[in-house]
């Protein structure tokens, strides 16, 4: 047992909460409006230098994700001037060979008239209630075809429909470079120089 | 899986300052397959060699207990890692025995640090340990059919022997594995079982039988009846889904027992079915409170088994997340402990705040804020951007050392943490060490036992911090301890934002498959919560053959019964929260 119950350690204790009490309202005049519902607020909220209430206010006030923030993969398309879309994704299958809860599943594209593989994929399918957002597909594709998304409100009433099909994966390169631009121009000027020191090799999408 | 020279990983280094053979002609023999270090000990000397290795050559601390199944040679085989608490590197030794009925003598009385994990091999491998105390199902039920580690043991989902599936590309049309499962409802029992009258050949196989296991002293020979109460899985101050039986004479514990597996999943099995790289992800889920030592002790493991060492950049980015991750696990224990004593929240929200923070420069380096999978062979992931680089500085060099100060007023004083910490749960040194505690558990009870400085892994042995120890082994000294760690860790964070140099990340051009060469490997880390320690069997293949998690809020549980035992019920509550366990590393 403790030698002395004095209080004074509950007192001690306490200054600490009413001086945290303090800094609320003290922020609160100081920021004068601009502490809540406002991009700065909410910055000032969640750095180093916060003090007083910090929490978020979610839905009404999101925290805005940073770029390397990943949550389930999706496809990349590039948008030609005649509209038409070309998926970038070659249905090499590194992406279903590395993924951990083995929730990537590829059909690949047969030319109907040779009967030979064609380097696009005709289905293409990700269980996304089993996939663990580890990012590895994202981090192994060749062809930087697959990309983790920024998007995580994605509660549905009907589990059935959380297998994401083609049409539901497919985003603009236009989305990817937008959520990660950084990234995004990292790997342009990768495929740039590649582009410039040699021709563009054929792609069988059997590499390995 | 790099394209870097592997370096010379020491041979155990037992063999120069320690020859078993010698001592123990004839009866052990030095481990000779290729890749294999330590000793094989035969079965019948087993303890008399554990004794000497305990008391003449000083080896106190059983860290890990396994077995791993060797199918083709039709063998079993237990691994036991033993370790000084003065430091140094330790010393493994193995025993091996038929597949079909595997029999090894229990070590619960030289080390009883061995009870929960010979138990837990018991469980998931079959083998059994004669002598042992109370040898019974611990992370599946009673009624379970097999033993799940086996090679030959197949799960409901069952698709392959090992990943990436066939079935994935290029002919993947997709299905759900429950419409696809072969034992129709997810669960493979006998013939003619019906769970619902099974009562087990052995009663001693029962929980309640087992509680009634103890001295009954009545010190004044007044027969009192005893009741059981079942606290959990579903009480808050269990911290997820654990429970524990106590029998209670009047308010007094006189036996606990605890119960865990609810969450059971069998990590361990899927890590077999991975490939090495698949396990990594999967490694944040076992302490998830503090992902990135999980990462660091896998990677660790690996690396040693194939023989290569990350640059310079990321061994200080490895340092530094591991630190924040400690910082934010002590956070949380100090919270959730400062809730179980009836401080109603006002300190864990106050020590979550800091805990965001970390988690936030977890999200903008590795991309997630508690599942990081940022750890990867020969480095990590990625660099640490710009803005978390100052969002760490800002934490380490303005913000958490005055927090920590603001903490220390707030708690460490006060009359009601002290009245119920302080002389409560005494576990004392001896029996830290005989109960293979380890972190803050261990050095609470006044052992300065911490891997960092007693068996250097990484570039630790290049900062400077201190050690804190308590001296009672109370529930108040492992709160003390911890709260002086998060301030040693912030020294240690200082230290290598400091020296850090440029330069890459990762050795070679990182690989998705690869096949390490055959042999084992055990890595530890001084986790959060105590050792964490892995222990992976390389056949050649791009699967682990064995891959095995030393989990410490699981092993520290060992001392959980002993604690309480004298104790009044409330009070078990504050011992557990002063553990600190993470379910998801206790049931794996």
């Amino acid at each position: 047992m403790s030698e002395e119950l004095n209080g004074k350690g509950i007192l001690k204790g306490l200054s600490v909460t009413l001086k945290r009490f303090l800094a609320t309202y003290w922020d609160d005049i100081k920021w004068l409006g601009r502490r809540y519902r406002t991009a700065e607020g909410i910055a000032h909220r969640s750095s180093k230098d916060a003090r007083g209430i910090f929490t978020i206010q979610y839905p009404e006030e999101k925290l805005p994700p940073p770029e390397e923030f990943r949550f389930v993969p999706f496809l990349v398309y590039e948008e030609k001037e005649d509209g038409s879309r070309e998926i970038r994704c070659t249905s090499c299958g590194i992406c279903s060979k590395v993924c951990p809860p083995q929730c990537i599943w590829i059909v690949r594209t047969v030319d109907p008239a040779t009967g030979r593989p064609r380097p696009e994929p005709a289905e293409f399918y990700i269980d996304i209630d089993i996939c663990m957002n580890c990012g590895f597909c994202a981090e192994f594709c060749p062809f930087d075809a697959i990309k983790m998304d920024h998007d995580y409100e994605l509660a549905v009433y009907d589990r059935k429909q959380n297998v994401y099909g083609l049409e539901k994966l497919l985003k603009p390169v236009r989305y990817y470079a937008q959520i990660r631009p950084l990234n995004n121009a990292r790997e342009e000027e990768a495929r740039r120089i590649k582009a410039s020191t040699r021709p563009p090799a054929f792609v069988t999408g059997e590499k390995e | 899986m790099t394209t870097a020279a592997p370096h010379n990983v020491p041979e155990t280094v037992q063999a120069e300052t320690l020859d078993l053979a010698a001592r123990f002609p004839g009866l052990v023999t030095p481990d000779e397959r290729a890749g294999y270090s330590g000793w094989i000990v035969t079965a019948d000397h087993l303890v008399q060699v554990a004794l000497a290795l305990r008391d003449e050559f000083g080896y106190d601390l059983l860290s890990s207990v396994t077995g791993v199944d060797y199918l083709p040679e039709g063998k079993m085989e237990v691994v036991y890692h033993a370790f000084k608490t003065t430091g140094g590197p330790g010393i493994c030794f193995k025993v091996q025995t038929g597949r079909d009925n595997p029999e090894v003598p229990s070590l619960v009385s030289v080390y009883p640090g061995a009870e929960l994990q010979e138990r837990e091999a018991w469980d998931l491998l079959g083998i059994k340990f004669t002598g042992h105390p109370d040898l019974r199902r611990i992370l599946m039920w009673e009624g379970f059919y097999g033993h799940p580690l086996r090679k030959d043991w197949q799960e409901p989902y069952y698709e392959d022997e090992a990943k990436p599936f066939k079935s994935r590309s290029p002919e993947g049309h997709v299905y759900r594995f429950e419409d696809r499962n072969p034992f129709g409802d997810n669960v493979r029992y006998p013939e003619d079982f019906d769970p619902e009258k099974w009562i087990p050949e052995n009663p001693e196989d029962l929980l309640y039988q087992s509680l009634k296991t103890y001295r009954a002293e009545s010190p004044d020979s007044i027969e009192t009846e005893h009741i059981v109460v079942n606290m959990g899985p579903q009480h808050p101050s269990t911290h997820g889904v654990f429970r524990f039986v106590v029998a209670l004479d009047g308010e007094k514990i006189v036996n606990l027992k605890p119960v865990m597996g609810y969450l059971h999943r069998n990590h361990e099995k899927i890590g077999e079915r991975n490939t090495y790289l698949m396990n990594m992800p999967y490694t944040d889920r076992l302490d998830y409170l503090s992902p990135m030592s999980n990462n660091f002790a896998y990677a660790l493991t690996v690396e040693k088994l194939m023989g290569i060492t990350p640059p310079e950049r990321a061994e200080y980015i490895r340092v530094i997340m591991a630190e924040l991750t400690r910082i934010a696990n002590h956070c949380m224990c100090i919270g959730s402990l400062l809730n179980d004593l009836g401080a109603f929240f006002t300190p864990m929200i106050y020590l979550l705040e800091e805990r965001d923070l970390i988690l936030d420069i977890f999200e903008a380096t590795a991309g997630a804020r508690m599942m990081v999978n940022y750890f990867r062979f020969g480095g990590v992931a990625r660099d640490i951007p710009e803005d978390a680089l100052e969002k760490i500085k800002g934490l380490a060099f303005e913000r958490l050392p005055r927090i920590l100060d603001e903490m220390d007023r707030l708690m460490s004083e006060n009359e009601i943490l002290r009245a119920r910490g302080i002389g409560q749960g005494i576990l004392t040194a001896e029996d830290a060490v005989r109960y293979s505690a380890t972190g803050p558990l261990l050095r609470g009870s006044g052992i300065p036992y911490d891997i960092r400085r007693a068996d250097p892994y990484s570039i630790y042995d290049r900062f400077e911090f201190d050690i804190p120890v308590g001296k009672n082994g109370d529930i108040y000294d492992r709160y003390i301890v911890r709260l002086e760690e998060m301030r040693q860790s912030v020294r240690i964070i200082q230290q290598a934002l400091k020296q850090m140099p440029e330069g890459p990340i990762v050795v070679g051009k990182p690989q998705y498959q690869f096949r390490p060469p055959v042999g084992e490997s055990y890595g530890r880390v001084e986790g959060p919560k105590g050792e964490l320690g892995f222990y992976i069997v390389s056949n050649g293949k791009p699967n682990p053959w064995r891959y095995h998690v030393r989990a410490p809020s699981f092993i520290n549980l060992t001392a959980f019964g002993p604690m309480c035992i004298g104790q009044k019920v409330a009070d078990t509550v504050a011992i557990l929260g002063s553990i600190d366990i993470v379910l998801g590393e206790v049931d794996r």
